[in-house]
């Protein structure tokens, strides 16, 4: 049964190429025919489920580095686990000059530098491994195999790019609180960046005004923050599927090999070049993530 | 027709127009980077990390178009809702 079903899902990704991409582009969700942008009462399952997961695997990575760390010559793990720590404290460093907030920012840092990398290096996988596993899974459990959707990125979801930035905006505001006290930080968000002045109509007027440019600032910070990692990995995904379908094009003819041996060959070279993509933004992730929360610290 | 005719343009007019800006924004950093590592080489590795963080910023955009005039052109979602209209 579970044989004939696989079979029958293979025959139907006999699909056009829209179809394919679209397929692979649907989320694991607890309402699958939402098509709109916003919706607080949908999940996905998939990106709760592998973000979970994966930051599991980076608590589990660290915990190993540190209860293992012995004062004699470290081994490679160890050595390796210790660059990264010292690099994120050297950034932060720079950045935090607060003792306390860097107790606590440092290790931030650091979670987030390793977190968004495993959870980007899921776009190194096969484009079809899990998704085909997951639709043999689903169905062996009754399911129809064709709507069994998976999306292993957690990072290519704007809700898991878009929760990592609200969560550091929900920091560096904790921080602008605590640091400047609720009442500074109210007295800052009305008078920077225009200043005030003694007139109170006239503080007034500037007060509305700062207080428009700031929220401006929060939110585009924050937007910004998240989309800029969404729209690298969703991109190096989709360019990732459109490959998958260059090879998948395969006949017995001249353009089907050539078709594959461009499969391989940009395969190749965009795996290599995501390789870059993926640390990178992880880096861009977690620097810009110190910069907001230093941010939270700066007076004016 | 139309559709599909307008949006093929339009994901090619992102694609390019993101990639014109984006490599003549990177084209002058990198310059700037490359004369600054002339006078100071001792900052070289300093500066080379900064430069490698404004990559990923002015990428940002253009990478962000690019994903969306594939998205465009593999998986149009105008056509669906020309299939609603129809009905």
């Amino acid at each position: 049964m579970a044989v004939e079903d696989v079979a029958a899902s293979a025959a139907s990704h006999a699909m056009t190429p829209g179809e394919y991409v679209a397929h692979h582009l649907k989320f694991w969700s607890t309402d699958p025919d939402f098509d709109g942008v916003f919706n607080l009462a949908v999940f996905h399952i998939d990106t709760i489920l592998f973000s979970v997961l994966l930051a599991g695997l980076t608590f589990w990575v660290l915990w190993l580095a540190a209860t293992r760390a012995t004062s004699g010559v470290p081994g490679r793990f160890q050595s390796a686990v210790e660059v990264l720590v010292e690099f994120v404290h050297n950034e932060t460093k720079g950045i935090i000059s607060n003792e306390t907030s860097r107790n606590a920012v440092a290790p931030l840092g650091l979670s987030i530098f390793i977190w968004v990398t495993f959870m980007n290096t899921m776009d190194l996988f096969p484009v079809d491994l899990f998704p085909v596993i997951w639709s043999g899974i689903y169905s062996l459990f009754g399911g129809d195999p064709a709507h069994a959707y998976l999306r292993v990125l957690p990072t290519a979801d704007v809700s898991g790019a878009m929760g990592l930035s609200i969560s550091v905006l929900l920091i560096s505001i904790y921080y602008n609180i605590k640091i400047k006290g609720a009442l500074g930080w109210g007295h800052e968000l009305v008078t920077a960046p225009f200043g005030t002045s003694r007139n109170p109509i006239l503080a007034a007027i500037l007060g509305v005004v700062n207080f428009a440019m700031q929220m401006v600032e929060f939110i585009s910070k924050t937007l910004s923050h998240g989309l800029r990692l969404f729209g690298n990995m969703y991109a190096g995904e989709l360019i990732f599927l459109l490959i998958a379908m260059m090879g998948g094009a395969f006949t017995l003819s001249g353009t089907g090999f050539m078709l594959v041996i461009g499969h391989i060959i940009a395969g190749l070279a965009w795996a290599i070049f995501h390789i870059l993509i993926i640390l990178l933004q992880a880096f861009i992730f977690m620097m810009l993530a110190l910069v907001y929360i230093g941010q939270a610290h700066d007076t004016h | 027709m139309e559709v599909i005719s307008f949006v093929a343009l339009a994901s090619g007019l992102i694609i390019g127009l993101g990639a014109v800006g984006a490599c003549i924004g990177i084209g002058i950093m990198g310059s700037k980077f490359l004369e600054a590592s002339a006078r100071q080489p001792e900052l070289m590795g300093e500066l080379q990390t900064r430069m490698f963080l404004l990559v990923g910023l002015i990428d940002a955009a253009f990478i962000i178009g690019t994903g969306v005039a594939l998205w465009f052109a593999t998986a149009n979602p105008f056509l669906a809702q020309i299939a609603q209209i129809a009905q």
